[in-house]
């Protein structure tokens, strides 16, 4: 039998939602069952509960590791672990059927995996595996060797831009802050990750909480903050249990608490639960949600660096800045820097969804062409459909059309073409989205998430909406583009925080490159997509349809009528184009117009 | 007050003790929560769970009427930490090596003994008044309306002099005057031992000034205080009373008592806006008219000499207050022009011809500003605290005066268990005369109560909102319970609003042997479910 | 101190300056609808804003603290447009019932509708519908009439540290509640009322009362305790229908719920009207002329004071009147009658 043996089971939120949890209940029983179980030869058989690796489509993922030999297993259920360690771990045959393909591999070979690099790989629950690569080095080597000015140099240096969404440089920022005059300082890690679509966060607090962790201790000691928060929605309990376990850890080792690695720097870390309100990713408005206020944003300036949490100078950055910062300090900025564009330094998370093949969590050097993503880690459009555009940057973002395909993604060449890096939301549309319904998509979200505390975007994006519903309903008027256009600049300029500022940008950015279909819907009353039920006709294909009545029960209105096993009729007088006879139709014979 | 209102927001802690301020003075309360919103550290002593607890670093909950011991034994601890404050003791006070003999025995333990505050807190609050670099004292009837009363105030000024926390800036001792116009009615002289600008009538000098400046002899003799003129009455010295704008027979104390002293009277007048209990009583009833009817001015607690202005005529034949009093002295005089009108304009500078301190304030003046006196002269911008550079006593000093324990005239016993202390509720104003025809304020606050802390009502099976029927050795009244940890066990309180269940039935008229004041926070009562 | 410039001019002011502030030291206007000097500010409203050379959007000039070198404009066809657009939405969910409204001649969002002349609404879309019954004894809500400016909220928590309302929902919805819709904690002080800018906040006794036409206003003290704050009676013909004080005054207008809503008394049908004489003792108190009662006062006290001396008589004069009446009364028993049995209740 081989000498070393290790069994990872993915269980990020993904791997579980997928059976991940049942996949390694089942490893335990089958294990034992073999007599090799985690008791009886512990240090042969190591089984593994790690982090997402990103390719969530094809949870369970496994990895068995024989002898360094790795082979890596998808779509892996419960009932078929006992094959497994049959014939692969006591049999060393790998089941060659389940065995992931070479899209696997082309998914992640086309990465440049710096912050994922170790979700996958390390047991997030154990403090020992972080320190086991290199975890706290950073640490310990910026309170002890380094002044907290050389941090901050070394940060400003290695072209570190916030990663929430604004792009700030990160050093400067830092820098702001220790320039303040204060007997108290906060550094504050925003986990409040609320784009619908996105979980790059999630995936790092639940895979790596140390790395996010020690990114905290570094900024602290360079700001010289004594208090830190990790602000989290509660609508996480995996990413929050394994960050407190982590800081529960990282305190029994002496990484947080008083006199770290031996020195007079004291740092608390502190987890404070979100309640799901998307505004509180807003930095002004998470400070007022952990002062125990509403989360309602702050006018800036005084910007937060100045003057934020309690009146003190607070730093405030996400999970995958902090996470990025003990690399930099290990390897230095010119190895960070050494992957990137020209003002865009290192790699982006993604969160890869949409109407693409290979949906997941990616990372990707900053500058790599939109279309790498889309064929190469993506995979290509699904169904072979027509690929439309990418909407990155959430709710706050816009779309990216088929003719700017080669744009490199960084922070630049987003903004140039009207979008935004934002958080790293990036969905993939194809001929089947409708772009006038993806626009009131967003506003639905972002009206429905705007704290009410200014006019624009309390009620401007009520209005946006408005407009936006009517023309999907085919009540669009002769002049309604021109509003939209106006009312969601004069939104965007005068709203008091980022959401109102950029609720608008999915209007304006759509409107900007496919204004025709928004001239279709108000002038044509027709949806290019086929989307918005209100401007379709329904009806049925005789030739298709087998008489199951199904569509006559879905429909509300009785519109539908027909003699059992005989084609069915939509009678369109009556029909309200609600569309769940199209749904319910499990025969294609319900067609849109 | 010694200092202003807007100077509390400045204050680095403050003491408030026997003030209900958010209560009974709500404008000012919102200086003190500005202040412990800047960072004031703020200390409450009182008996009961006021709202200003809530805002509080410290509470001291002393037993009723222990309030100078509880202050001694707060300056002895001070003196023990070392936080006094040398050189104005020096510099500004005398009589303070006799004062310092007179507090050995008030040790912070000694004070947990009577007060029932831990010696500890004490010690505390010893420290945050003490050691604050300037700190303000407010109070009100909380402090006076004692038998030892007077022994309270000095306790009060003892305190703040120990810490030279007077004649300066954002400190201060403040008692909070109970209604608009105490203060005016102080300075004009409506005392019965002072003239107007508080100058003794006992002193020959003054009555000479007064005398030319009337054109009348006067006499030197010191007047009957209010609370004395109950037992005049009683005893016939008293024959005839006029009464202007006040409701004694619902505010005094021992109400039973002075209703038998005013059918006593052979001659009552009472000058008021509604027929209070005490117009009921009276041979004549003279309508005057209410503060939105006439022209005048008030000075607030902070010396604060403002302007009253008419906004509406009088209802009916109701006549200005100034006319009332006016006819009747020439009535009685039998000189003077009946037909002449006198002008609040020119009243308000012949006192200010007589009193220094105002000399400087003018209708002219109060037309655009309001002035805190002292205000000297016409270009004097008045004055925001007083004693800045001496004291008003001959030689300048303040005077540190020893406190004795005095305990109050009448403790609870097997018959009657409970204390009673009153006050007022936010929603009423005194007698209730004014608020309790105010449809919202009397929706709000309709009925009289009695505050019974849980323990005490467990122990007799009261439940809240239970009728209960409080008596005293003078009286008894029947109302509502209350139950509530407002109050601390055997402990009860009743407003005095309402006159259908007046609280002043049940009060002793016991008093201050110096001001004369009466004892209306202190009195055993028992209790009993009806 | 800080230099700056604002439309061209230039100003100093002090450190902790804001840009409005200091646009006001120069007298420039800048419309506000959520300020109040009085609270910490709050940036809601957006129409306070402003152009600053190299910020890259306008922004609220009530929050933004002014730095030197600023270069400051205060009014730009971008910003008109701006604020026309604000202005304009906040109508767009406005009930138009400003003939009826209660607020009117006192509402800041008319006087911005006719300021931008805004008659006919680009956004005219769905009404928020927050009225509910509301059983505040004193204080009226009309909630669609909110326009969220937060004064309320911020006055009940940083002015009178009470916090009895706060905000509820969130988006088109977002409103301003008392906790669980019943108001436990209020003090009913008002504050919250006097500070709203529409009418969406007033007082149960307003109601029905002129607004402004034929209005008289009357600056005077208040007659309760001994703060001494300062009120504006509002009256119209002989009756006072309203209670103000002005926010530049020591009290900074601020009141408490006597002062501001313990008024009826004045009007009250219970209030004295004639002199009453009671010819007998037991007898009945019957209507007299002023002559008739204050002869008989008079020759009564005469009486008094010739068969057993002055000091048989004996006067309360009032904490509650005036200086002058004071003055007078005891005056009155020291110089007319001779006796300094003079006193009042300061000690009750």
């Amino acid at each position: 039998m081989a000498s070393e043996i290790i069994i990872n089971v993915c269980m990020g939120t993904g791997g579980i939602a997928a059976g991940g949890d049942l996949v390694m209940g089942a490893f335990i029983k089958e294990l034992d069952a073999a007599g090799i179980g985690n008791a009886v030869v512990k240090e042969k058989c190591r089984l593994h509960k790690v982090g997402c690796r990103g390719f969530c489509a094809r949870d369970v993922l496994v990895d068995i590791t024989v002898d360094s030999h790795v082979s890596t297993y998808q779509y892996i259920q419960p009932d078929m672990v006992q094959r497994l360690v049959r014939e692969h771990i006591v049999g060393a045959r790998p089941v060659q059927e389940w065995l992931v393909g070479e899209d696997y591999h082309i998914f992640h070979d086309n990465q440049t995996k710096r912050i994922l690099a170790d979700l996958g790989r390390i047991d997030p629950e154990s403090i020992d595996e972080y320190l086991a690569v290199d975890g706290y080095k950073a640490a310990e080597k910026a309170l002890t060797t380094m002044k907290p000015e050389e941090v901050v140099r070394t940060v400003k240096d290695s072209g570190l831009r916030g990663r929430g969404g604004g792009g700030f440089p990160t050093g400067l920022k830092w820098s702001f802050c220790a320039a303040v005059n204060a007997d108290q300082r906060y550094i504050i890690c925003n986990a409040d990750e609320g784009d619908p679509g996105a979980f790059m966060d999630r995936s790092v607090v639940e895979g790596n909480p140390h790395a996010v962790i020690e990114g905290m201790i570094i900024g602290a000691f360079a700001i010289g903050a004594s208090v830190g928060y990790v602000y989290i929605r509660a609508e996480y309990p995996l990413a929050v249990d394994r960050l407190r376990l982590a800081l529960r850890h990282a305190e029994a080792r002496g990484f947080l608490g008083e006199n770290l690695f031996g020195t007079d720097f004291n740092l608390k870390i502190k987890v404070k639960l979100g309640a799901g309100a998307f505004v509180c990713g807003e930095e002004t408005a998470l400070i007022a949600s952990i002062e125990g206020e509403r989360g309602m944003p702050r006018a800036k300036p005084p910007f937060p660096a100045n003057k934020g949490l309690w009146d003190k100078p607070t730093i405030i950055n996400n999970v995958e800045t902090f996470a990025n910062i003990p690399q930099i300090i290990n390897k230095g900025p010119e190895w960070y820097a050494s992957v990137g564009s020209e003002k865009s330094k290192g790699t982006k998370v993604i969160a890869l969804t949409g109407k693409i093949r290979n949906t997941g969590l990616i990372e990707i050097p900053m500058g790599m062409p939109l279309k790498d993503i889309i064929y190469k880690i993506g995979g290509g459009i699904e169904g072979d459909r027509l690929f439309k555009a990418v909407q990155t940057g959430g709710p706050s973002g816009g779309c990216i059309p088929q003719q700017h395909i080669d744009l490199p993604v960084d922070y630049e060449g987003l903004a140039s073409v009207g979008s935004m890096m934002g958080s790293g939301g990036m969905v993939v549309l194809d001929e089947t989205d409708c772009m006038v319904n993806i626009s009131k998509f967003f506003l639905e979200f972002t009206q429905a998430e705007s704290c009410g505390k200014c006019v624009p975007c309390r009620i401007g994006t009520k209005r946006l909406l408005e407009i936006l519903t009517r023309i999907t309903e085919g009540k669009g008027r002769e002049g309604d583009i021109e509003l939209l256009q106006m009312l969601a600049e004069d939104v965007r300029d005068s709203s008091l925080c980022g959401l109102g500022m950029s609720a608008p940008n999915p209007i304006i950015s759509t409107i900007r490159y496919f204004r025709h279909e928004y001239e279709a819907h108000i002038k044509h009353k027709k949806c290019p997509a086929k989307v918005c039920n209100k401007l379709l006709t329904f009806f049925i294909r005789a030739d298709m349809c087998v008489g199951c009545g199904m569509c006559a029960r879905a429909c509300s209105v009785n519109a539908i009528s027909g003699e059992k096993k005989q084609p069915h009729r939509i009678d369109n007088s009556l029909c309200i184009q609600c569309g769940s006879c199209f749904d319910a139709c499990k025969f294609s014979a319900v067609l849109k117009e | 007050m010694t200092n202003s209102v807007a100077e509390i927001a400045d204050n680095e802690a403050l003491f408030v003790i026997g003030s209900n301020t958010t209560e009974n003075h709500p404008i000012i309360a919102l200086r003190m929560k500005e202040a412990v919103k800047k960072g004031a550290k703020l200390i409450v002593a009182d008996p009961r769970r006021i709202p200003l607890v809530k805002f509080a670093t410290l509470w001291l909950r002393q037993r009723p009427g222990t309030d100078s011991v509880l202050l001694n034994a707060i300056t002895n601890a001070i003196l023990i930490e070392g936080l006094e404050d040398k050189e104005f003791i020096a510099a500004r006070t005398e009589g303070y090596a006799d004062f310092v003999q007179s507090l050995e025995s008030f040790t912070p333990e000694y004070g947990e003994e009577i007060t029932g505050v831990p010696a500890q807190d004490i010690r505390q609050a010893a420290r945050i008044y003490g050691s604050a670099k300037n700190a303000g004292i407010y109070y009100a009837m909380g402090i006076t309306q004692h038998v030892m009363g007077t022994y309270n105030v000095h306790a009060v000024g003892n305190l703040a002099l120990v810490t030279g926390n007077v004649g300066k800036r954002a400190a201060g001792v403040n008692p909070l005057r109970g209604q608009n116009n105490v203060q005016g009615a102080c300075d004009m002289g409506g005392l019965p031992n002072v003239y107007p600008g508080y100058q003794k009538v006992d002193d020959l000098g003054v009555k000479e000034k007064f005398e030319k400046a009337w054109g009348k002899t006067l006499s030197g003799r010191i007047g009957l205080g209010a609370t004395e003129m109950t037992g005049a009455m009683l005893s016939g010295q008293l024959k005839g009373m006029y009464i202007f704008g006040e409701n004694p027979a619902l505010s005094d104390p021992n109400t039973t008592h002075s209703l038998k002293a005013f059918a006593n009277l052979e001659f009552l007048v009472v000058q008021d806006i509604f027929m209070t209990e005490t117009a009921q009583l009276a041979d004549v009833v003279l309508p005057g008219v209410s503060f939105a009817e006439k022209e005048g001015t008030f000075t607030s607690s902070e010396r604060r000499v403002q302007r009253v202005r008419k906004a509406v005529n009088p209802p009916g034949l109701a006549k200005a207050d100034l006319f009332i009093i006016d006819q009747i002295a020439k009535r009685i005089d039998g000189l003077g022009d009946l037909n002449a009108t006198p002008l609040p304009e020119e009243i308000f500078a012949e006192v200010a011809a007589l009193w220094s301190s105002i000399a400087g304030i003018s209708y002219g003046r109060l037309e655009k500003e309001s002035l805190r006196w002292p205000c000297p002269t016409k270009d004097h911008q008045g004055t925001e605290y007083l004693f800045k550079e001496s004291f008003t006593r001959p030689g300048g000093k303040a005077l540190f005066t020893p406190v004795p324990f005095v305990s109050s005239k009448e403790l609870p016993d097997k018959e009657y268990p409970f204390v009673l202390t009153t006050g007022r509720e936010l929603f009423h104003y005194h007698t209730g005369t004014m608020t309790r025809r105010s449809a919202g304020l009397n929706a709000v606050a309709p009925e009289a109560f009695v505050e019974v802390n849980p323990m005490d009502a467990e122990a007799m099976g009261l439940a809240d909102g239970q009728k209960l029927t409080v008596s005293s050795r003078r009286g008894s009244i029947s109302l509502k319970a209350r139950v509530s940890g407002i109050v601390p066990p055997h402990v009860v309180f009743i407003p005095f609003h309402y006159r259908e269940a007046a609280a002043n039935l049940l009060t002793s008229d016991a008093m201050d042997p110096v001001c004369k004041i009466m004892e209306a926070k202190v009195c055993a009562v028992k209790l009993e479910i009806t | 101190m800080i230099n700056l410039t604002i439309n061209d001019k230039a100003v100093e002011v002090v450190e902790g300056t804001t840009v409005l502030e200091a646009a006001q030291q120069l007298k420039i206007d800048i419309p506000t609808l959520c300020h109040d000097p009085r609270l910490k500010p709050f940036g809601a409203c957006r129409l306070c804003i402003v152009e600053i050379g190299g910020m890259a959007k306008p922004v609220t000039s009530c929050t933004t603290p002014a730095a030197s070198g600023m270069v400051v404009k205060t009014n730009s066809q971008k910003l008109y447009r701006l604020r026309r657009t604000t202005v304009e939405l906040l109508l767009s969910d406005h009930p138009n019932d400003c003939m009826t409204c209660i607020g009117t001649g006192d509402c800041r969002l008319q006087e911005l509708a006719y300021f931008y002349g805004i008659r006919k609404n680009r956004f005219e879309g769905a009404m928020r519908d927050h009225n509910r019954v509301d059983a505040n004894p004193f204080i009226t809500r009309e909630q669609n009439k909110c326009v969220m400016c937060g004064l309320c909220v911020r006055v009940c928590e940083e002015v009178q540290g009470v916090g009895a309302i706060g905000y509820a929902e969130r988006g088109f919805e977002a409103k301003v509640i008392p906790p669980f819709g019943q108001d436990l904690n209020c003090e009913f002080c008002g504050q919250c009322v006097s500070v709203c800018p529409t009418g969406a906040l007033s007082a149960r006794l307003w109601s029905g009362k002129p607004r402004m036409e034929g209005v008289k206003f009357t600056d005077t003290t208040c007659g309760y305790c001994g703060c001494g704050c300062n009120l504006t009676l509002r009256s119209h013909g002989n009756q006072v229908i309203r209670v103000d004080s002005a926010a530049d005054n020591h009290n900074r207008g601020w009141l408490c719920v006597k002062g501001r809503f313990g008024f009826d008394f004045i009007g009250s049908a219970d209030r004295l009207k004639t002199p009453l004489i009671r010819k007998e003792k037991g007898g009945k108190f019957e209507s007299a002329t002023w002559d008739e009662a204050l002869d008989y006062v008079a020759k009564r006290m005469n009486e008094i004071k010739g068969k057993h001396g002055p000091d048989a008589l004996a006067g309360l004069c009032s904490a509650r009147c005036t200086n002058e009446e004071n003055y007078l009364f005891q005056k009155l028993f020291r110089a007319v009658i001779g006796t300094n049995n003079i006193d009042h209740c300061a000690r009750y």
